[in-house]
């Protein structure tokens, strides 16, 4: 009867009020904390597959209507069930292991890819209090746990002997390390901003004062390309550039161990959406709106907006290539943000040394910041040689080294590395 | 709450640390060690939490984790094949002495030690506490750290710059 009430009654996701139902049955304490953890987590796991499943059929018929195909439709009215027939597909295909590969490894991989990319999923505020680890440094956690998939990576290509599968592997970890830097200096500057890394207390700045998108449009930019990459997602999806190295540390995963792979690769998919949502879109308010709908509804409809911009931009732009790709992150993406941090540093110092109110500052702020990251995405393109309509093809040719291309710029421009 | 899940969470995180530890020095598979060492990392990290110091154990994650591990590994495989396996070195026997010899210094050092009680309680946030640490009480040695990183980056860019091409235009 309590229980029915309370789910009844809203707020059963407060933790507050479960711990004081839980204390009316005379329970103790610790039930509570156990009890809210497994809900949560069995919620969040079942979301997570649900969701995976659904965006499966989503992300095929909506590249399909953008590239003039019809997409998955034989299966299940207007091709619904294609997930679940892919699903079983997966687990009933033969899990094959590749002779001489370490079997051990080989088995873990996938599963060390997965479970950290789950564990994310537990410090984004859903809701009011409806949090499952609202961790103090919850940005940095963010940060580590993506750091974890890395050596992961690399023991899925390593234990596959298979040299595509370690090139793969290594251009994956080069890609993965130079974005992570990258998006921890776009992140630096909302937690400078809110000077918390607590993911409630930077959706609670956002409701009080601004959404950081207005301030941050620059980091904003920086992040969500990080996250492209993170995700290994076109046009950043070299990972598995099927043309160069056939299918990347995948490339010996067959059945439901590249199931995990796959379903890994959207779970940080939603990840870095939630990040996005969370500390630039005002997580899961919408202007007083949140008094009316649940809040985990905003999240999640602000969440799948964010996820189709990157549907929308795997449907339309081609891929980079591997040196294109590791470039732009250390020559244009890596200055700009270093930059932005820089600025939004001054920013705050201003702010906080004359005691401006937030509306003499944040409009201020936000002016500039987009006017600055204007100037700066522009200029210093430009600076690289980009735009002067001076783009003469210029041959690339091998050395020695493994892997490294040295461009020799074409005749009378300072174009090229 | 507080006793008993530590405790246990504590023995976990130990035994995890410690076995990790003990298969990094008898895994004959090398990367097999370096999987063994990020397993340690991480119980080290989980050791941290359970000292509430949550952004020791955050960054133990990033840096050890995800940035160390990495470099171990691209350090095994650019070195040849032959030299790479934890064999048996005529080393052995010196090394366990010598190993055993630094436990029981640590052990005894541990034991031996009167542990001074702080009679005031932790840090609400442990992140803000460093950072104000870092910019204000260690200000020189870090603005130091930062410039020997920045020296390590431009050494790296200059070692790894391809020798300049001849003109054949």
């Amino acid at each position: 009867m309590g229980l029915l009430a309370m789910l009844l009654e809203g707020e059963w996701y407060d933790f507050g009020d479960l711990a004081e139902q839980i204390e009316d049955w005379g329970a103790p304490d610790e039930a509570a904390y156990v009890l809210a953890t497994l809900v949560a987590t069995v919620v969040i796991l079942l979301w997570a597959v649900l969701s995976v499943l659904a965006f499966i059929w989503i992300e095929r018929r909506v590249v399909a209507l953008m590239q003039n195909r019809k997409g998955p439709n034989r299966v299940g009215p207007a091709g619904l069930l294609q997930p679940v027939a892919d699903a079983l597909k997966l687990l009933m295909k033969e899990a094959i292991t590749t002779a001489g590969a370490d079997r051990i490894l080989f088995w873990a991989a996938p599963i060390i890819i997965f479970v950290p990319t789950l564990a994310i999923f537990a410090i984004f505020p859903w809701g009011e209090n409806m949090v499952l680890a609202d961790l103090n440094v919850g940005v940095l956690f963010l940060l580590a746990i993506a750091g974890i998939n890395t050596p992961a990576v690399f023991l899925a290509g390593w234990s596959s002997n298979n040299k595509y599968a370690l090139l793969g592997s290594m251009r994956t970890i080069a890609m993965l390390i130079s974005y992570e830097i990258i998006q921890v200096l776009a992140l630096l500057a909302p937690v400078l901003f809110v000077s918390s890394m607590r993911m409630a207390d930077i959706v609670s700045w956002q409701e009080d004062y601004v959404w950081i998108v207005l301030i941050q449009p620059l980091g904003l930019l920086a992040y969500i390309i990080a996250g492209a990459v993170e995700m290994n997602r076109s046009p950043a999806d070299n990972a598995e550039a099927e043309s160069e190295i056939v299918a990347g540390y995948h490339t010996e995963y067959g059945g439901i161990k590249f199931g995990f792979f796959y379903q890994g690769e959207y779970l940080a998919g939603f990840a870095i959406a939630a990040a996005v949502v969370t500390l630039y879109f005002g997580g899961w308010t919408l202007f007083g709106l949140e008094e009316w709908i649940p809040g985990w509804s905003i999240f999640l409809g602000k969440l799948y907006t964010i996820f189709f911009i990157y549907i929308w931009s795997r449907g339309t732009l081609p891929r980079l290539r591997i040196d294109q790709l590791m470039g732009f992150a250390w020559k244009f993406l890596l200055p700009l943000t270093i930059a932005n941090v820089l600025i939004v540093g001054a920013e705050v110092l201003i702010w906080r040394e004359n005691e401006l109110s937030s509306w003499e500052a944040l409009p201020a702020i936000a002016v500039v910041n987009l006017a600055l990251g204007v100037v700066l995405f522009a200029g210093w393109a430009r600076f690289l040689g980009h735009g002067k309509g001076t783009q003469a093809a210029s041959g690339a040719i091998l050395t020695q080294e493994i892997g490294t291309v040295h461009f020799k710029p074409a005749v009378g421009t300072e174009a090229g590395s | 709450m507080d006793e008993t899940g530590v405790v246990i969470a504590f023995w976990v995180l130990a035994i995890m640390t410690i076995g990790s530890a003990l298969g990094v020095v008898g895994a004959r598979n090398i990367i097999h060690a370096v999987v063994f060492l990020v397993a340690s990392f991480l119980g080290l990290a989980g050791l941290y939490v359970t000292l509430s110091a949550d952004f020791i154990a955050v960054a133990q994650m990033l840096i050890y984790v995800g940035a160390i591990s990495i470099l171990l590994l691209f350090a095994i495989v650019l070195t040849p094949q032959e030299n790479r396996n934890n064999s048996e070195g005529f080393l052995r026997l010196p090394a366990l002495a010598l190993a055993l010899l630094v436990g029981a210094v640590m052990i005894f050092a541990a034991v031996d030690t009167e542990w001074a009680i702080a009679d005031r309680d932790g840090f609400e946030e442990t992140a803000s506490a460093i950072g104000d640490a870092l910019l204000d009480k260690y200000a020189l040695p870090f603005e130091i750290a930062s410039v020997l990183l920045l020296v390590a980056v431009i050494g790296s860019i200059v070692l790894v710059r391809p020798e300049p091409m001849e003109e054949d235009e």
